[in-house]
């Protein structure tokens, strides 16, 4: 794979910007609208999976390489998991929503869910990594030594 | 104790991304967080005996949100689990070096003791199906750990059996989801207590016996178990053996049939006859193998029949309104069996791995005489083998007697049981004499020349071989009245009051 | 009429994943099998007697009139649970892919029938 022609090159460079946007608005916004990290997280690696197609695997793997994206993977699940630790700190229960609600915005506005915005960022991160380290591994399979990339499929991305 | 239930999933899953984000440069250091991970998860696992309670995750209250539950049966299996998993974790320090990516195995194991934890402790039906799915997803990319032919051809077997097991849990949930309107155990529970049996319930219930038929290997679901188990690793094959069946194939269907569905008397029939099927035709096919492993894993489906045999009966009493104190007794026989199964099975696995990795063969022909270059290892199989026989004093003698003595009360009151006694019997026989041929094969006979120079087990492997067989010879102690009723009668107690599991759950211990 | 047109999905994957040699073909019978049941779950949440046409999206926004939204807002728990189940599926699918790919590797070939090593 080393690309595709000028066309989809040129399309890909003028929708990867929208594509992004709409991938960080689907995530921030998951707590108000259907969407959510999940579907952001998607949304945005699809946008790595165009790029790859269009440019090439050297391309995207010298902007994302595997070990960042498998560190990322990790630290979205980290993420997820220290919130939900420190609701049982601050709050007493495990996942408690220990920010206060409706605050500092109104309800049904950016800022008024607690924790939840910071789980969608985290499954987010997660799911978006571990989507292109899947595809690129599946892509690249005969080049590069691959060692089960696929197996680290942690559905705790859903929980919330 | 019952705020800190969340950690039992908290912490594995932590650790295991821990340890992909940091470890994979230091070998050690995935050794040491292996470690850690597993410490105060056995420690908080003995602190569990004798607890019950319910915690609502995120404060949202029990029909509305997840809870964990537990109880007197999920104690039981909470404890069996990590300290199987923590026994596991000390002998692959020194087992996995052979193999290179160890931190991606202690990943992946401590995603699969997650995942087991959560299905013992959840106390939702579809969160019970995502805990299944963690751990089964971990165990098959954990069974083709090794990436050679037959590992490879063992986990596609197994992930394509599996995942059509799962699919039909999920169906049944679904369809349960669609009869009450209601996820929670409990509150399916008291559902189902008070409306009329429609077919559709027995759809779902035999949807669900065919899922966790499948994942526990009963005999007609049977054919991936022979496969999969001796192809892993030996402390994966002794968790998956010792432990995995038994906490997402028994327990789960003991679980769901008997606190949400409620016995019913066909039930326990067919419960039954799933569990001598699997009795006769595992020991049957097991006397046959020359593979060490192969053989063990048959013995796995044929002595998970003993336990699914003890619930069964259990079951079909209760459902028939006979005397509870036998019903009690049989479930006792099982639950007792399938601890004692989790220790000696899993000991006999790892006893196979320190043969395989000093030998570097498992075939019962080529070995021998092993016994005076590996005293530890012999030692701790003859043992295990003794106990995975029936021979008094081991464990497993103790709890074959009480399946017995149960089958033959039963007698009593619904004669033809006493064909269940014959062949509880015959199969432990027969087990006897499978047992003796590995014995003389693997560790008596003559020494081949080949095998002059090997020594026996590293350190981390022999503690961890020593510490299980010890807990065969002492496990007979908890028949003691005093141990048995922290230990076993809430267990028992848990299973027996059926649908009113629902009530004791919405209300409070 | 609807149900049963979804069991008979989840028929078709298992007679699909059950009866095929080529090891792609088995994983895109587990495949159907998985969606037969999504979609079973999300039929789940219509209620009862409330056409297609007439259901509502189970959004609250602060103009929604709750009583109509009561009577005619589709179940959202059953679409959480086929979120779940399809990042479910989508693990179990990667790691059957990648299985694939190694069992390609090792003998070169798709079809299950030659794959046989493992007796007994």
């Amino acid at each position: 794979m080393n690309g595709m022609s000028p066309i989809v090159q040129t399309v890909a460079r003028f929708v990867k910007v929208f594509i992004l946007l709409y991938g960080i608005y689907l995530t921030l916004t998951g707590h108000l609208t259907p969407g959510g990290g999940f579907a952001g997280g998607v949304v945005i690696a699809s946008l790595y999976i165009l790029l790859t197609l269009a440019y090439g695997k050297k391309f995207s793997l010298k902007y994302f390489p595997r070990k960042l994206a498998g560190s990322l993977d990790s630290v979205g699940a980290l993420i997820f998991l220290v919130v939900a630790v420190l609701g049982f700190y601050f709050g007493g229960i495990f996942f408690a929503n220990f920010l206060q609600k409706n605050y500092p915005g109104a309800e049904f506005s950016l800022l008024s869910a607690g924790t939840i915005p910071i789980n969608n960022i985290a499954i987010c991160i997660k799911v978006a990594s571990s989507l292109f380290l899947v595809f690129i591994i599946m892509a690249v399979a005969r080049i590069i030594d691959k060692k089960d990339g696929s197996k680290d499929y942690k559905q705790d991305q859903e929980k919330e | 104790m019952i705020e800190l239930l969340p950690l039992f999933i908290a912490i594995p899953l932590g650790g295991a991304f821990l340890i992909t984000l940091t470890a994979w440069k230091l070998r050690r250091l995935a050794d040491i967080l292996g470690v850690c991970a597993g410490l105060p998860l056995l420690v908080l696992a003995l602190l569990c005996i004798g607890k019950q309670g319910v915690y609502h995750v995120g404060a949202f209250l029990a029909p509305l949100g997840i809870n964990l539950v537990l109880d007197g049966f999920s104690v039981l299996l909470l404890v069996i689990v990590n300290v199987i998993g923590f026994m596991a974790l000390l002998y692959s320090i020194s087992y996995m070096e052979q193999y290179t990516a160890k931190y991606k195995y202690y990943a992946l194991f401590l995603l699969m003791v997650g995942g087991m934890n959560g299905v013992v402790l959840t106390g939702d039906m579809f969160n019970l199906f995502v805990f299944l799915e963690i751990a089964s997803i971990a165990s098959y990319a954990l069974v083709a750990f090794g990436c050679e032919h037959e590992e490879l051809e063992a986990s596609f077997k197994y992930l394509v059996l599996g995942s059509i097991g799962s699919t039909f849990i999920l169906l049944g949930v679904a369809v349960l989801y669609g009869l009450t309107g209601f996820l929670n155990m409990a509150s399916i529970a008291q559902a189902v207590a008070s409306m009329e049996k429609t077919w559709l319930l027995s759809f779902a219930s035999v949807l669900f016996l065919v899922g966790f038929g499948i994942k526990a290997a009963l005999v007609p679901f049977h054919p991936w178990l022979p496969d999969a188990h001796p192809s892993a690793p030996a402390p994966i094959s002794a968790m998956l053996s010792g432990v995995l069946i038994k906490a997402l194939g028994v327990y789960a269907i003991t679980r769901v049939v008997f606190n949400v569905l409620g016995a019913t008397p066909l039930f326990g029939i067919i419960i039954m006859v799933l569990g001598v099927l699997s009795m006769t035709i595992g020991v049957f096919l097991a006397v046959g193998q020359w593979d060490f492993k192969r053989l063990l894993a048959y013995h796995s489906i044929s002595q998970m029949g003993y336990v699914v045999l003890g619930i069964g009966l259990g079951m079909f009493i209760i459902a028939n309104n006979g005397p509870t104190l036998v019903a009690g007794m049989a479930i006792f026989g099982g639950i007792f069996h399938l601890a004692n199964h989790a220790v000696f099975k899993s000991l006999l696995f790892l006893c196979s791995g320190s043969v395989e990795y000093q030998t570097g063969t498992r075939q019962l022909k080529s070995l021998g005489g092993l016994q005076e270059k590996m005293p530890v290892t012999g030692t701790t199989c003859t043992i295990a083998s003794l106990s995975i026989a029936g021979i008094p004093p081991f464990n497993g003698f103790w709890s074959k007697l009480i399946i017995v003595i149960a089958t033959v009360l039963a007698a009593f009151v619904f004669p033809g049981m006493l064909i269940l006694t014959a062949i509880t019997i015959l199969v432990s026989f027969v087990t006897l004499i499978s047992f003796l041929k590995v014995l003389r094969y693997v560790f008596l006979g003559e020494l081949p020349s080949l095998f002059k120079q090997i020594k026996d087990s590293p350190f981390f492997m022999g503690i961890s071989l020593v510490m299980l067989s010890l807990l065969c010879i002492g496990m007979g102690l908890l028949l003691i009245p005093g141990l048995r009723s922290v230990v076993f009668d809430p267990a028992v107690e848990a299973l027996k009051q059926g649908l009113d599991y629902g009530k004791q759950i919405l209300t409070g211990f | 009429m609807i149900f049963p047109l979804c069991f008979a999905l989840f028929v078709v994957g298992l007679y699909c994943a059950l009866t095929k040699r080529n090891v792609i073909k088995i994983v895109i019978g587990l495949a159907i099998m998985e969606y037969a049941v999504n979609l079973f779950l999300v039929l789940l949440g219509y209620k009862k007697g409330i056409t297609l046409a007439d259901a509502q999206a189970p959004i609250i926004e602060p103009v929604t009139n709750l009583d109509d939204f009561f009577m005619k807002a589709v179940d959202p728990l059953p679409q959480a649970l086929v979120l779940t189940s399809i990042v479910i599926g989508l693990g179990v699918t990667a790691l059957a892919i990648a299985i694939c790919i190694r069992l390609y590797q090792r003998y070169g070939t798709f079809d299950i029938s030659e794959m046989r090593r493992l007796k007994g």
